[in-house]
């Protein structure tokens, strides 16, 4: 590997002398992602902004052996964009041009940097629109998003990033430049469309992206309902699909998190219901109108204690906004908190929020849950202070057994938020050894140096053994004084 | 109707020791797809069975052997579908076949491709390992999407033991519209209404008449069908069952039948022969003699691919010519699964 020196030297004959950061105070902005718990100064931060000098950079770094971390807007919330303190950090922030929009194909050409939201504002005036929309959608970026299989509150309905994109251009560790699907619907060869997306970093850098585009819908409908008891909710979500309706979006909210967002937004949110479901229908005005009516028929069949039906634009907005303030509500009840993200099969809600609930208590750290409910994508916040000495730690470890439980009840460790450095333990629990094997021999074939963000999203079999170890104890870890992630 | 993953791992093992190519047969019903077949047959059809199904959670798990047709009556009891339509070229098709292929009907520009509705997979690969990938849940970005890499590929890096799904409710009502138009009006039209919020779940171009089929709620299906126009198609028809599985009197050739995937609005392309659009014009059927040289280049040019679907020479390459470094990465992650190159080598390309 080249010294730091050498290193910025020949960076700077590939890029201008401004585009090179690396003076440590220009370093700090790029020291984390969303997840901020976690925190790395990078060697070098630098800022490409031609497919060709992204080709050059990774050319000089595969050929140097230094690794590299690429970085969209860095609202990701796994760590999947922390910095390597012997690396290269690659950010696509100015690759943010919307090239092409082809109303008649229903796609877009778009640079990786272009932030989510731009995209569907770009193509409003062709009555089309984007569909995914992660709720960080005003600042995370499309690079980032396929990166990272993006989800959002409309993913049964409309799919996860992986479904919603046509093509990719990536360039390779090697520094090679390659087109990842076609303009039609599919491609020939192996789908590597599919395992580009939420690869995390790790087998290509995405420098452009073609996604799919739908028409606006005619009508959106949302209904607010309360319960009393949890169960009941989860049991309403059931009754809903059975009768053939797919909702766009379908989400619950507990007690906690319902109080939050009231007292943040005042959405209007009953607080003393144990749980909220928002269900909103969307498509043809017909559709819509014979939709809403079966679902607030099913909603007081399944014993909802208040049924509001939006009477408007506004007031639908209104029901959303508490839902997608959320997050920053519960930031504001607490110093800090930490987001989980374990998708579980539906039929397991309520063992799952029991169990979870238990967990608090054994914990003594309150828990909000806010739960994509169609697709079974659960975010329990778990509320901390990391000024207290130790809290963050029972943090991660309250959250651990969260994701372990997940994959229990036959889940996952992670529905949308990707693995990144936070989960990397947890894949030990969801994978066996062969499995983990094979996930390194698909990167080795694109990565065969190991260059590309190395450490995040699939564990060493290393790693693994020594926390099988550690399970024995059951919570009470060996060596604590180890840095853990 | 059984659990044969044991037998099935003894067969690879052993093949894997001894670097005997397999071939690998679910229903024996696309022979004719890909190279011609070589390497000792494996049957698979006796791993059979269903093995979860939850309605409620748009979820159903089947081992690889399944046939299509005893899965799909179950999920039409429960009024639910496989949105992807998948064609089925004879009876005993299986749902290990119909993945390894990623093969999807009339519905897929709207609804989504097989590879779209698979959740996970249990994967026998060419060391013998089993191998669990995804789930039977709807969001999972643990590792890499193994389970959609596997459609598509034709069994060259694994045999696929068991698949979840997602399935999806059938719509309440559906009818299809026809016009008569030339060529170049009917992919305007098609484009004109794809922009529409309208609940289109089909669209054609025989070469004399568009077809375009909508679904949804009654009120809905009825509203469009006013805003589009045209004459009603009889339901008893069975049109684009006929379609997808190849029953259409134009399909009745001995001509090299090729697939061409472009984007949908592509103009109509310049190579001689007969051809019948499906997919809102991203999928078109090319009966031709023209050279596999012309016809990639062609279409390549669009930004598409080609594929020799039927009839012709399958011992060349039947599938578009990929890039060196594409191809590169492509015998790589073969390895990386099947190290000895024993799971259908050659089927999809001369290399994997």
């Amino acid at each position: 590997m080249l010294n730091k020196a050498d290193l910025l030297l020949a960076l700077q004959k590939i890029l201008a002398a401004a585009s090179v950061l690396h003076e440590a105070e220009d370093l700090h902005p790029y020291e984390c992602d969303g997840l901020s718990a976690y925190r790395k100064l990078p060697l070098v931060v630098v800022l490409p902004e031609s497919i060709d000098q992204v080709q050059a950079i990774l050319r000089l770094c595969y050929k140097h052996d230094v690794p590299v971390v690429a970085r969209g807007a860095g609202t990701g919330l796994s760590g999947g964009a922390l910095p390597l303190e012997n690396g290269v950090l690659l950010s696509l922030a100015k690759f943010k041009n919307i090239i092409e929009i082809d109303p008649d194909n229903r796609t877009a050409r778009v640079q990786p940097g272009v932030r989510n939201v731009a995209i569907s504002q770009a193509c409003a005036k062709h009555n089309l629109y984007y569909a995914p929309d992660p709720s960080s959608q005003i600042a995370c970026t499309i690079g980032g998003n396929v990166a990272e299989n993006s989800g959002g509150v409309h993913c049964l309905k409309y799919g996860l990033t992986v479904h919603n994109i046509a093509q990719l251009k990536v360039v390779t560790m090697d520094g090679e430049l390659i087109t990842i699907g076609g303009s039609g619907l599919d491609s020939p060869g192996y789908d590597l469309l599919a395992l580009m997306t939420g690869s995390e970093g790790m087998l290509g850098v995405i420098v452009e992206v073609n996604v799919k585009l739908l028409p606006i819908p005619q009508r959106a409908q949302v209904i607010l309902a309360a319960f009393d008891d949890v169960e009941k909710a989860g049991a309403a979500v059931g009754n809903i699909i059975a009768k053939g309706i797919i909702p766009a979006g379908l989400e619950m909210m507990d007690t906690l998190a319902i109080k939050a967002a009231e007292d943040f937004v005042h959405a209007g949110y009953p607080v003393e219901a144990a749980a909220i479901l928002l269900c909103e229908v969307d498509g043809t005005n017909e559709d819509v109108s014979e939709h809403i009516m079966s679902v607030r028929e099913i909603l007081k069949n399944s014993g909802a204690t208040e049924i509001r039906t939006a009477k408007d634009e506004a007031e639908r907005l209104s029901f959303w906004k508490g839902r997608k303030a959320a997050f920053p509500a519960v930031g504001r009840i607490s110093p800090d908190y930490y987001c989980m993200d374990g998708t579980i099969p539906r039929k397991s809600l309520p063992l799952v929020l029991k169990s979870i609930s238990d967990m608090s208590t054994e914990y003594n750290l309150r828990v909000a849950n806010v739960f994509h409910a169609g697709d079974g994508n659960l975010h329990p916040l778990i509320l901390y202070d990391a000024n207290i000495p130790g809290e963050l730690e029972r943090t991660e470890e309250f959250g651990g057994r969260i994701l372990e439980l997940c994959v229990e009840v036959g889940g996952t460790i992670t529905g949308e938020h990707g693995v990144g450095m936070e989960k990397i333990n947890q894949m030990c629990v969801q994978f066996n050894t062969q499995e983990l094997q094979q996930f390194h021999a698909v990167k080795a074939a694109f990565d065969e140096k190991g260059l590309l963000n190395p450490g995040k999203a699939v564990p060493t079999l290393h790693r693994c053994a020594e926390l099988g170890a550690m399970h024995v104890h059951n919570g009470e870890l060996p060596f604590p004084e180890l840095e853990r992630f | 109707m059984s659990d044969q993953s044991l037998t099935l791992q003894e067969n690879i093992v052993e093949a894997f020791q001894q670097q005997q190519a397999v071939q690998i047969i679910g229903g024996n019903t696309k022979f004719f797809y890909g190279r011609t077949p070589s390497g000792k047959p494996l049957n698979v059809s006796e791993h059979s069975g269903i093995t979860n199904y939850e309605p409620t959670e748009l979820v159903i798990t089947a081992r690889g052997g399944t046939k299509l047709s005893e899965i799909e009556s179950l999920l039409a009891e429960n009024n639910q579908m496989l949105a992807f339509e998948p064609p089925y070229f004879g009876k005993t098709a299986t749902l290990g076949g119909t993945i390894a292929c990623n093969l999807s009907g009339p519905r897929r520009p709207y609804a989504g491709a097989a590879r779209d509705y698979v959740l996970g997979i249990t994967l026998l690969n060419g060391k013998g390992e089993i191998l669990h990938f995804g789930g039977e849940v709807m969001k999972n970005v643990a590792g890499y999407d193994v389970s959609r890499l596997m459609a598509g590929a034709m069994g060259t890096m694994g045999i696929l033991l068991e698949i979840s799904l997602k399935v999806l409710p059938c719509s309440d009502d559906e009818c299809t519209l026809i016009k008569e138009l030339d060529e170049a009006s009917a992919l305007k039209s098609i484009a004109h209404y794809s922009r529409k919020a309208l609940p289109i779940s089909a669209s054609l171009y025989d070469g004399n008449k568009l077809y375009i089929r909508l679904c949804g709620t009654s009120q809905s299906v009825a509203k469009a069908k006013q805003k589009i126009g045209g004459d009603t198609l009889p339901a008893k028809d069975n049109f684009w069952q006929i379609i997808s599985e190849h029953r259409h009197a134009f399909f009745n050739s001995d001509m090299p039948l090729w697939r061409l995937s472009v984007a949908p609005n592509t103009r109509p392309l310049r190579l001689d022969g007969k051809s019948l659009l499906d997919w809102g014009g991203a999928q078109r059927w090319l009966l031709s003699e023209e050279p596999i040289e012309k016809i990639q280049h062609v279409v390549e040019k669009e930004g598409g691919h080609a594929v020799l679907f039927r009839n012709g020479d399958h011992d060349g390459e039947v599938f578009q010519v990929l890039p060196e470094k594409m191809l590169h990465i492509h015998r790589e992650l073969k390895r990386a699964f099947d190290p000895e190159s024993i799971l259908n080598p050659g089927r999809m390309y001369k290399v994997l």
